[in-house]
């Protein structure tokens, strides 16, 4: 299986002992591209949260003439159905957050599980858990959402289930060649001998030193969920009736906002998208750079040396 | 030798295993999915059709292991069913039809993209620090955050709707005629720029990323230092020193690749109306051509497998320690 493995340059280092993960929380806030895309981030759940206040009423009810450039009334301007696009940004925010998170979370999970399973028990197991997160991982992704959501009964639930399938299967494969380098330490072996459950090695033993890579995965499972939510949503697999991000872009081009030069009603939950996912590699970045220290710029070297 | 084989076997693995949930998806799909289509379809339906789809999902009483057996065997021999949308055309047929267009967007995608982030990622490790090192890799992120779609969009409202320097939709004007003169092919070209453009952003900063961080690892190395002790001229060790041991990532990620780049080609063309095999799979959604998606999903696992296994081949060919092993 040597041709499928991918060499991840960017594997970071394992943080020893647990001073240094409370270091790594410290270090993110330090870094200005976290604390950035923390900040980012921050914003968009508090708009989330908030939209009921923000725009309250329900954001598909259609109240005003339709294609409206944005205006004092219509900050963003109106769709072709004439529904306020702003409102309609605010609560699709709530949507889109929490399957991007719920399936990021869900899929990382998953990821954990086998990774943990694949490198503590070996050879078979291993075997045949990595043969499995292979298959998933070449199986080309969106062709495979495509047809478990057109089969499926439509719905957000559906949604979730489906991008889960598709989405744990690169973390997967990260988080077990991490563990498997832990699993060859002395103190795991001094564990096994001691007679602890394997259970409690996989999460108390081996789990808490690989923290910046879960993180690491959970970010990039995050931005793949909230992406691909979009996309499919697109297509017009999600539930329509749904106020989402990516049901505001499905129903942008299918009345034509395009044609019709009605850029307001397309542009604002692309951008917001694309700034939930920015926010997310930024972060995802800087951990990379705070745990893998040959990725760090000289000049930082230099600092710290000093 | 006995690795490609190895790989081979896997390949063949994961193709089974998608065959397989093809048959499986509709067998387990609550309800009859026949008569949800049939209702659906309002009444458009002929009775061949319903008796076509009746036997594709399965509902024709035999045991479930005999429809198996000869659902494997048709898929192996070609016969993917009849399409909905398109009766009596069978699938293959459609397929085939269009798979060149996309072949044709995504190649070009995936070839510029890779080549032009993997030097773009050797300049910025090699000149560390450098504006190319500091300003592009987040710029890039940035760019790759959007979706696809969205960009496509964003690209066609620009250039195609509001500029007008590029034509807004399919991948050759209506009323010409296929052929190889230089008419088509510049018109082909000038429908291809938009949507390979988009394709092209997104993926770019992936690829020079990644050769960014490879490449700083083999700065490090000794090899490295002894080069530049030598006095070899800059360029020299950069490319034919650093950047070649670098790059072996770089060729297993381009089967890897492939697939997400299929995945964006796939919303790029529905985006531009471009009649490649995306455009395809939406209409067969939109159409709930169920027969169709299962082609076409079947028709681009094949496709990704096959690259990689291809892949493969140039990697043993390109890295002496896999051949030992």
């Amino acid at each position: 299986m040597t041709a499928i493995d991918i060499a991840t340059a960017t594997t970071p280092t394992i943080p020893a002992r647990t001073s240094r993960r409370r270091g790594l929380l410290r270090q993110l806030i330090d870094s200005k591209k976290a604390l950035a895309g923390l900040i980012l981030l921050a914003l968009f759940a508090l708009l989330a949260l908030l939209a009921p206040v923000l725009a309250p009423g329900d954001p598909s009810l259609i109240n005003s003439t339709g294609s409206q450039a944005p205006s004092a009334a219509h900050w963003l301007g109106a769709t072709a159905k004439g529904q306020d696009v702003l409102a309609l940004t605010l609560w699709g925010a709530r949507s889109s957050l929490f399957v991007g998170f719920t399936v990021g979370l869900v899929a990382t999970g998953v990821a954990i599980l086998i990774g943990l399973a694949s490198a503590y028990f070996g050879r078979i197991v291993d075997d045949a858990l990595t043969l499995v997160t292979n298959i998933f991982l070449l199986l080309p992704g969106l062709p495979l959402l495509i047809i478990l959501a057109a089969f499926l009964p439509p719905g957000t639930s559906t949604v979730i289930l489906v991008l889960v399938v598709t989405g744990w299967a690169g973390s997967a494969r990260v988080l077990r060649a991490q563990a498997k380098s832990i699993r060859g330490k002395d103190f795991v072996a001094a564990a096994v001998v001691t007679g602890e459950r394997p259970l409690r090695i996989m999460f108390r033993e081996i789990l808490p030193n690989m923290a910046s890579v879960v993180m690491t995965t959970l970010l990039g499972c995050v931005i793949f969920g909230i992406g691909a939510q979009a996309g499919l949503e697109f297509l017009g697999l999600g539930d329509s009736s749904v106020v989402s991000w990516g049901t505001n872009l499905y129903w942008a081009s299918n009345d034509g906002a395009l044609m019709t030069g009605t850029w307001w009603a397309f542009v604002p939950s692309g951008l917001c998208i694309a700034l939930v996912a920015f926010a997310l590699a930024l972060v995802n970045y800087a951990v990379d750079e705070i745990t893998n220290p040959r990725l760090r710029s000289r000049r930082a070297r230099r600092e710290r040396r000093g | 030798m006995r690795l490609i084989l190895r790989n081979l076997g896997f390949y063949l693995l994961a193709f089974w295993a998608s065959i397989t949930l093809n048959f499986v998806l509709p067998r387990f799909m609550p309800g009859d999915p026949v008569s949800r289509m049939f209702a659906q379809a309002q009444g458009t339906m002929q009775p061949d059709q319903i008796a076509q789809l009746r036997k594709l999902f399965g509902l024709d009483n035999r045991p479930l292991w005999e429809q198996y057996v000869s659902y494997v065997k048709s898929v192996f021999t070609g016969d993917l069913g009849i399409s909905i949308t398109r009766f009596p055309t069978p699938v293959s047929d459609v397929i085939g039809s269009q798979i060149g267009w996309t072949l044709l967007l995504g190649g070009v995608a995936l070839v510029i993209a890779a080549v032009l982030g993997n030097l773009l990622g050797i300049v910025a490790a090699w000149r560390r620090g450098g504006v190319l090192d500091s300003a592009f890799p987040p710029l890039l992120i940035f760019v790759g955050s959007f979706p696809y779609f969205w960009l496509a969009m964003g690209a066609l409202y620009l250039f195609g709707v509001s500029l007008g320097w590029f034509p807004m939709r399919h991948a050759y004007d209506v009323g010409l005629t296929p052929g190889f003169n230089g008419e088509f092919l510049s018109n082909v070209a000038t429908h291809l720029v938009l949507p390979a453009l988009t394709i092209v952003l997104v993926s770019i900063g992936g690829w020079m990323l990644g050769m960014r961080n490879t490449m700083i690892a083999t700065t490090a190395e000794d090899y490295i230092t002894m080069a530049e002790a030598k006095g070899l001229s800059p360029s020299r060790i950069m490319f034919r020193y650093a950047a070649r041991n670098a790059l072996l990532p770089s060729v297993t990620n381009f089967g890897m690749a492939l697939g997400f780049v299929i995945g964006g080609a796939l919303l790029t063309e529905v985006v531009f109306a471009y009649p490649g095999i995306g455009y395809q799979l939406l209409m067969a959604v939109q159409g709930l051509d169920y027969p169709l998606m299962q082609g076409i999903f079947l028709t681009i696992t094949a496709a990704v497998l096959l690259a990689n296994f291809l892949v493969d081949l140039v990697y043993v060919r390109l890295d002496p320690r896999v051949r030992v092993r």
